[in-house]
């Protein structure tokens, strides 16, 4: 067994994979990553199953040291400077860490969640199939909390086998899509109509639980209260004081506020990675787009094996990314230290 | 049961999640609905459907958008909702037992002072309500009861408590309920309870299923003690009843 040191970390970092599923109906949320389509690149680049446990890790800069062996990782999801004794580590690609040698990573540019997966896994023990950390529920293996300097993540030597790096599409650009309702009835047409027109911001209170979003104040046709119903993760809930709050992994099952709409799938991600105070709009599209791109996200998920490669393709653009990586560091990083604060309202409205 | 159910309405929650709403109320005949399509569909799987949630008036149905679309599971769950309503197959019966008051229950004088009786009479009558699990939500085990007789039917708390202790047994509007873990809640507090409704690495690890029946007996602070260390140890300590 190797063993990966967590040297230094920020807040807002977890060990996440594909969540915890089944149990929604006793209350307990499935968690996992925030970026899935991240989360499933770095393990493919890992050789993991797509889904399998990595490390999620927030916009504050991270190190980690390879102990007791060689650890291969791999790295996605949003882009930070990375190096190994000064020895410049791509983006989106594997490397390997001798025995004693620390990754040391940036903050996340242009986004806010990163995602280390380690060859092999992370040892622990799954509770309803996840090794996710729930904190609220006491729940995740090794640690069923954020991480912390000084955790150590047990897995196997490295194999050996070649680095890869990993061509995924561009991230699609513009509004984020939403599938109206299932309250929408509960907002009149000009609520409506303010909430597509106007630019949002994410607000820095945000955390896993929900991103409460920052701009006019949406108001309800008949009161906040309904009688709680289920949610899914991009429920788009506006509560009592009319900003609206959308519902990330760590959700409630259930809540009381009523959802004007609800993202679409394929969007989830990369909702989840806009910077905090960075302005975005909502577009709304009909059922059948949204599950056609529900259907090429999967394809997508399905065949990413298929879009790794050689990493020795890969020296014409070093230099180019070196450049960007020296270029941009603390962009997304403001106010991340309030990620984790309560939120009250999320956690109080049954 | 009446052969013309009316049919609920389809409702998108997103692209992978349909909710199925029998009624925008708290209404014991929509719950029993929400559960008959639950037990439905645990009976009859359609393919692609990964996950149900019930709710009071509600099942969310949670479905792979690459195995069934929008509108054929749509429509196949209006006809499945639509038939008589079986009755459950069996219906757990258990009795919790709880601590009633003082720093157990902190809003219990409270309620008895605002609904104008005495805190015995508080407890009299929660004691003698027959409820029903009509869902489980929020945070894992937190299970909302319903069946709670209308003279404590009261609103909420103006500001909701961050947090409240663990096994805490309290009322909110309509409902009355049985919170698992220590967190945040804007209902009145009534007492606690040793149950875990979910403990992990107990068998099972959540004690309570919707559509479970729940009477309360009280005990006193020295039983609770005794039985919270049970339960801490993997005990049950709920006492399932002879139906």
């Amino acid at each position: 067994m190797s063993k990966l040191v967590v040297s230094t970390i920020g807040p807002a970092s977890s060990v996440q994979d594909g969540g915890r599923h089944g149990a929604q109906r006793y209350g307990l949320t499935p968690s996992g990553a925030m970026d899935p389509l991240a989360l499933a690149a770095a393990n493919t680049l890992a050789g993991n199953g797509a889904f399998d446990a990595a490390i999620e890790i927030g916009p504050f800069g991270a190190a980690f040291t390879a102990r007791e062996g060689t650890v291969r990782v791999a790295l996605s999801g949003a882009p930070r400077s990375a190096d190994i004794a000064g020895r410049s580590v791509a983006w989106d690609s594997s490397t390997t860490l001798a025995d004693g040698e620390t990754l040391t990573l940036g903050f996340a540019r242009g986004g806010a969640f990163s995602y280390l997966a380690i060859e092999g896994g992370i040892a622990g023990e799954p509770v309803f199939g996840s090794l996710a950390v729930n904190a609220r529920a006491g729940l995740g293996s090794p640690y069923p909390r954020p991480l912390q300097a000084g955790d150590e993540l047990q897995t196997r030597a490295a194999s050996g086998a070649a680095e890869r790096r990993i061509e995924l599409p561009a991230v699609a650009e513009g509004a984020i899509r939403v599938v109206m309702g299932p309250q929408d009835d509960e907002f009149g047409e000009e609520a409506k109509a303010l909430f597509f027109d106007s630019e949002w911001k994410i607000s820095a209170t945000s955390d896993r639980m929900g991103y409460r979003l920052e701009g006019p104040v949406i108001k309800h046709l008949h009161g906040h209260n309904i009688v709680s119903d289920g949610t899914v993760n991009g429920s788009i809930q506006v509560p009592g004081n009319g900003a609206p709050i959308v519902l990330m992994p760590d959700r409630g099952t259930s809540g009381g506020y009523p959802k004007i709409a609800t993202l679409m799938t394929a969007d989830l991600g990369r909702f989840a990675q806009t910077p905090a105070g960075k302005g975005f709009r909502f577009r709304a599209v009909t059922m059948a787009e949204a599950q056609a791109e529900a259907r090429k996200f999967a394809k997508l998920l399905r065949t990413l094996p298929d879009r790794l490669r050689g990493i020795e393709n890969f020296d014409l653009n070093i230099e180019a990314l070196r450049d960007a990586n020296v270029a941009g560091s603390a962009v997304s990083a403001v106010d991340a230290c309030t990620w984790q604060a309560p939120s009250a309202d999320v956690l109080a409205r049954d | 049961m009446a052969a013309t159910l009316s049919p609920p309405r389809i409702l998108p929650s997103g692209d992978s999640a349909i909710t199925v709403e029998f009624s925008r109320n708290i209404d014991d005949a929509a719950n029993q609905r929400v559960l008959a399509l639950d037990r439905t569909l645990a009976n009859e799987p359609v393919a692609g459907i990964t996950e149900t949630v019930p709710t009071y008036r509600s099942l969310l149905v949670h479905y792979d958008p690459v195995r069934i679309d929008f509108e054929t599971l749509g429509e196949k769950l209006v006809a499945l909702a639509q038939r008589p309503v079986p009755a459950a197959a069996k219906t757990r019966r258990w009795r919790i037992p709880v601590v009633y008051g003082g720093e157990h229950g902190i809003d219990l004088e409270d309620v008895a002072r605002t609904l104008k009786t005495t805190p015995e009479d508080i407890v009299a009558r929660h004691v003698a309500g027959d409820y029903r699990v009509a869902m489980i939500g929020f945070t894992p085990g937190w299970s909302y009861l319903s069946g709670l007789e209308k003279f404590l039917h009261m609103p909420r708390r103006q500001n909701p408590r961050l947090l409240t202790p663990a096994g805490t047994i309290s009322i909110g509007g309509v409902q009355t309920g049985v919170q698992c873990l220590a967190g945040p809640s804007g209902w009145h507090l009534l007492g606690r309870t040793a149950v875990r409704t979910y403990q992990l690495h107990r068998d099972p690890t959540f004690l309570l299923e919707p559509g479970d029946r729940v009477k309360f007996s009280p005990v006193d602070a020295k039983t609770f003690a005794e039985q919270d260390r049970a339960a801490a140890g993997g005990e049950i300590v709920a006492e399932l009843m002879a139906s």
